[in-house]
C-alpha cells in the first residue's frame, strides 16, 4: 500500500527539511520525498495549504487502562491522540495495577496492537507499585518494551531511591521520568499559591515544592551519570534549573504541557475543576519564562500529560475533584495559537520539540524523522483550520478540559501510521487515475 | 429593588453601592425587633433552605430567625443527619433542593467554592453562609453594619484584623466589604497566619499587635483554631496568648472609643481575655442581633431576582 502526500509543505527539522514537495510511503516507510512523484498506485492526499511533519510523538499520557476504563481506554485514548495528529504516545504506567511487572506491560502493548489506532509505547514503573521504595525489575521492564521508567503522579520522596533508580538505569539506556514535586511542601494544595490562591481560599503549592526537587535531581543526575528527564515542567525556577543544568552538561532533559504556556492561575476563578492539574496552573510570569525555556531550547519536548477523569468525578468541589485534564486533542492548536502565530518559535523549532526530539531523548529508532525508511508516521495539519472547540467532538472518553468553549485554530487533517490514515478531518482523498 | 445577582457568594463581586443597599435595608428591618410581633410578610410563600455541611450555632439561627420573621418556610438540614452520609455528591442534594422548590438555599460548607458549585448547577439562589478560607458574606456585612451604626461611617476608619488572616473567611469578607467603603485595614498575626499576597488586597500588615493597634477606631478579633498548632503554624497557645491576646493592657493603646468585634465563636482566655470581651467597648452581643438584620435583607433582595437562570 502506498500514500502519496502532493503539494505540502514538508517540514522535518531532523533533516533540516523545509520545502513543499511530494512524500511517498510505500509498505508503512516513507519512500521518498521530491517534488512531482508520480505513481499510479498510491492513493493521494491533496495537502496544498497544509504543513506535513513527521507523526507527532506524545512522551507523556495516561490511557487509564487497566484500571480506569471509564475514564480511558487504550481504544478511545488512541483515537484521541490520532483525532489530535498523534502518531505515538507514551503512556504512563499509574494503573491499576501498575505497570510494574512484564505481563501488565505486555498487556497494554497487545491492547494497543489489537484495539490501538496509533503506536503505544509504555513507561514502566520505576518502583514497586510506584511506592517509592524500592526499583522496579526495569531490566524485565526494558525487554518487554518500556522506553523510560517514572513513578509519574508522585515523586520520588526518598532521594536514595531516585538516586539508584538514575543509577541503575544506566546500563538500559533508558531515561528516569521524574515528576518533581515535594509533596511534603505541596500538602493539601490544590492550585499554585499566590494572589488567585488567597483570594479564593484555597490552599496554594508554591513553586518551590516542584523547584526544590528539581535542583535535587539535577544534582543526583549529575551524581550518577543517569538521564534524568523532568516532566511538565511549570515555573520560571525549574527553566532557570534546568538551563544552568544543561550548561554543566548534565545529562539532563525535560518537558513542559500546552497549558503551562497557554493559561494562568486566574483560570482557576470560579473554581471550574476542569482547572485543576498537577503541577498546577502558575503566573504570567511562568508562562512568559516557559515559553523563553521552548525558545532557548532549555525545554526539550511538549507533551499532553493527557489525565482523563469522568464528569462525576470532575464536577464536584475544587478541594474534592481529582487533578488532571485531557490534552491529546489540543495540543496541536495550542502550539500553533500559542507559540507560532505569535512568533515565540517558528515551525521548525515547534515541530521539533513534538518530533525529532522525542525520538532521540527516548531513542525511538525510526520514528520522528520523514527520512526515507522510517516509519511512514506522518501528521498533515491544516494550519489555518479554525474552530471552536466542543465537547461532542472530543474523542477522548473524558471531557476534562479547561479550553472547550474556546476558539482554537489549527488541526490534524490527517493523521498517517506506518502508511495506514488513521484520522482524517474529512473526505479528501482520491485515488490517481 | 433588588441585588442584580442570583447569587451571594462573597463581597468581592460586590460593589460599594450594592453593599450599601443592603445595609440600608438592614436598618428597617432591626426596628421590627423592638416591636411585639418581629414578623413581615415579605418572603410568605417563598422556600429557603438552610444547608449545613459544617457545626454552627449562630449562623444557622441567624438565618433560620431571619427567614422566619420574613415569613418564608425555612426548613434546616445538617449534613450529619442527612443523605450527605450516604454519600450523596453536593450537587445532587443540591438537586433535590431545588426539586422541592426551595427558591434560596444557603450553604455552609468546609470547602472554598462549595457554593459557587452549587449556583453554577442550580437556578435556586444560592448564599454563602461561609466556605472554607474563602469568603463568609453576610458576616462580613453584619460586621459592616454593626461598624456602620456604632461609628456613623466607615469611610476613613482604622480597622484591625488580629489572628489567623490566612484560614479566615471572615477576615477576607471584611477585608473586601470595608476597603470598598472606604475604611483602611490592618491585620496583625503571624507571618505563618498571613498570606503573603494580603497587600494585594490594599492592607498593611503587621506582626507586632502593640504596633499595629495604635490609634484604631475597631478592632476585629478572629477565633484561633487550635489545631492551626498541629500544622507549625505557631508554636503553643501559650506563645500566640503572649504574642496576639487582646487583653486590657493592649487595649489600652487603641483609641478610648475603640469597638471590639469577634464572630464568634470566642476561645475566651486564648485570642481575647474576658474582661475584654464583656467590656463596654465590646459590641459582639450586637453583632449577632445586627446578624439577623442584615440576612433578612439579603433574604429579600436576593428573593426579588430568584428565578434567574444559572450561569
Amino acid at each position: 500500500m502506498k500514500l502519496l502526500i502532493k503539494n505540502g509543505r514538508i517540514i522535518d527539522p531532523k533533516e533540516k527539511l523545509d520545502l513543499v514537495a511530494d512524500l511517498l510511503t510505500s509498505d508503512g516507510k516513507i519512500a521518498e520525498i521530491k517534488n512531482s512523484i508520480k505513481n499510479p498506485e498510491a492513493k493521494v492526499i491533496d495537502a496544498s495549504g497544509m504543513i506535513v511533519v513527521p507523526g507527532i510523538i506524545d512522551v507523556h499520557t495516561h490511557l487509564r487502562e487497566p484500571g480506569h476504563e471509564e475514564e480511558e481506554t487504550i481504544a478511545t485514548g488512541t483515537k484521541a491522540a490520532a483525532h489530535g495528529g498523534m502518531t505515538t504516545i507514551f503512556c504512563m504506567p499509574n494503573t491499576h495495577p501498575p505497570l510494574d511487572n512484564a505481563p501488565a506491560v505486555e498487556f497494554v502493548m497487545l491492547k494497543a496492537q489489537k484495539e490501538g489506532h496509533v503506536n503505544v509505547f509504555p513507561i514502566g514503573c520505576a518502583t514497586k507499585e510506584s511506592l517509592g521504595e524500592e526499583l522496579s525489575e526495569i531490566g524485565v521492564l526494558k525487554n518487554a518494551g518500556i522506553v523510560a521508567v517514572t513513578d509519574d503522579g508522585n515523586p520520588i520522596m526518598d532521594a536514595q531511591v531516585m538516586r539508584r533508580a538514575l543509577e541503575y538505569t544506566k546500563m538500559f539506556d533508558i531515561p528516569v521520568v521524574s515528576h518533581c514535586e515535594d509533596k511534603n511542601l505541596s500538602k493539601s494544595g490544590v492550585m499554585n499559591e499566590g494572589h488567585t490562591s488567597m483570594v479564593l481560599g484555597l490552599r496554594g503549592i508554591p513553586r518551590q515544592s516542584e523547584e526544590t526537587i528539581v535542583s535535587r535531581d539535577i544534582m543526583l543526575s549529575e551524581l550518577t551519570g543517569g538521564h534524568l528527564h523532568i516532566a511538565h515542567v511549570s515555573t520560571a525556577g525549574s527553566v532557570e534549573l534546568v538551563r544552568q543544568a544543561k550548561k554543566r552538561k548534565v545529562n539532563v532533559t525535560c518537558e513542559t504541557c500546552p497549558h503551562y504556556f497557554s493559561l494562568t492561575d486566574e483560570e482557576v476563578r470560579d473554581y471550574d475543576t476542569n482547572t485543576k492539574i498537577n503541577p498546577p496552573l502558575r503566573s504570567s510570569d511562568d508562562v512568559k519564562a516557559i515559553i523563553e525555556g521552548l525558545k532557548d531550547g532549555t525545554i526539550d519536548c511538549i507533551a499532553t500529560d493527557h489525565a482523563p477523569h469522568t464528569e462525576e468525578e470532575k464536577n464536584k468541589e475544587y478541594d474534592l475533584a481529582p487533578f488532571g485534564i485531557i490534552g491529546l486533542e489540543t495540543m496541536l492548536p495550542l502550539i500553533i495559537m500559542n507559540l507560532i502565530k505569535t512568533k515565540a518559535l517558528g515551525w521548525k523549532e515547534a515541530i521539533e520539540k513534538v518530533t525529532s526530539n522525542p525520538a532521540d531523548i527516548f531513542r525511538l529508532r525510526g520514528r520522528g524523522t520523514l527520512k526515507p525508511g522510517s516509519e511512514a508516521d506522518v501528521t498533515v495539519i491544516n494550519p489555518e483550520n479554525e474552530y471552536v472547540l466542543e465537547s461532542k467532538r472530543i474523542f477522548s472518553k473524558s471531557r476534562n478540559s479547561p479550553f472547550i468553549g474556546k476558539r482554537m485554530t489549527g488541526s490534524a487533517e490527517y493523521t498517517i501510521v506506518g502508511g495506514k490514515i488513521v484520522w482524517q478531518s474529512k473526505e479528501k482523498t482520491n485515488h490517481s487515475k | 429593588m433588588a441585588l442584580s445577582r442570583k447569587d451571594l457568594l462573597g463581597l468581592e463581586q460586590l460593589d460599594a453601592k450594592e453593599i450599601e443597599s443592603v445595609l440600608n435595608t438592614a436598618g428597617p428591618f432591626k426596628s421590627l425587633f423592638t416591636r411585639s410581633i418581629k414578623k413581615t410578610p415579605t418572603l410568605r410563600g417563598k422556600t429557603v433552605v438552610n444547608l449545613f455541611y459544617e457545626p454552627s450555632t449562630r449562623t444557622r439561627t441567624s438565618f433560620e430567625i431571619a427567614a422566619k420573621r420574613l415569613s418564608a418556610d425555612v426548613v434546616s438540614i445538617a449534613a450529619s443527619t442527612s443523605s450527605v452520609v450516604k454519600g450523596e455528591s453536593l450537587i445532587d442534594t443540591g438537586k433535590t433542593m431545588e426539586a422541592m422548590k426551595a427558591d434560596i438555599i444557603i450553604i455552609r460548607h468546609s470547602l472554598a467554592g462549595a457554593p459557587s458549585v452549587l449556583a453554577r448547577n442550580l437556578n435556586s439562589s444560592i448564599i454563602n453562609a461561609g466556605d472554607g478560607f474563602h469568603e463568609h458574606p453576610t458576616q462580613g456585612l453584619l460586621d459592616l453594619f454593626t461598624i456602620r451604626e456604632k461609628k456613623k461611617r466607615i469611610k476613613g476608619l482604622k480597622v484591625l484584623l488580629v489572628g489567623d488572616i490566612l484560614h479566615s473567611r471572615v477576615a477576607k469578607s471584611n477585608i473586601w466589604g470595608l476597603t470598598k467603603l472606604g475604611a483602611e485595614i490592618r491585620v496583625a498575626g503571624p507571618p505563618t497566619l498571613i498570606p503573603k499576597n494580603i497587600p494585594d488586597l490594599g492592607v498593611k500588615v503587621f506582626y507586632d499587635l502593640d504596633e499595629a493597634i495604635k490609634d484604631v477606631d475597631v478592632v476585629n478579633i478572629l477565633r484561633i483554631q487550635l489545631e492551626r498548632q498541629q500544622e507549625n503554624l505557631f508554636p503553643s497557645v501559650h506563645e500566640y496568648i503572649e504574642l496576639y491576646q487582646m487583653n486590657r493592657e493592649r487595649l489600652s493603646k487603641a483609641k478610648s472609643d475603640v469597638l471590639i468585634m469577634h464572630p464568634g465563636p470566642m476561645n475566651r482566655g486564648i485570642e481575647i481575655t474576658s474582661d475584654v470581651a464583656d467590656s463596654a467597648n465590646a459590641v459582639i452581643n450586637e453583632q449577632v442581633t445586627n446578624g439577623i438584620a442584615v440576612r433578612m435583607a439579603v433574604l429579600y433582595l436576593l428573593s426579588g431576582s430568584t428565578g434567574k437562570k444559572a450561569r
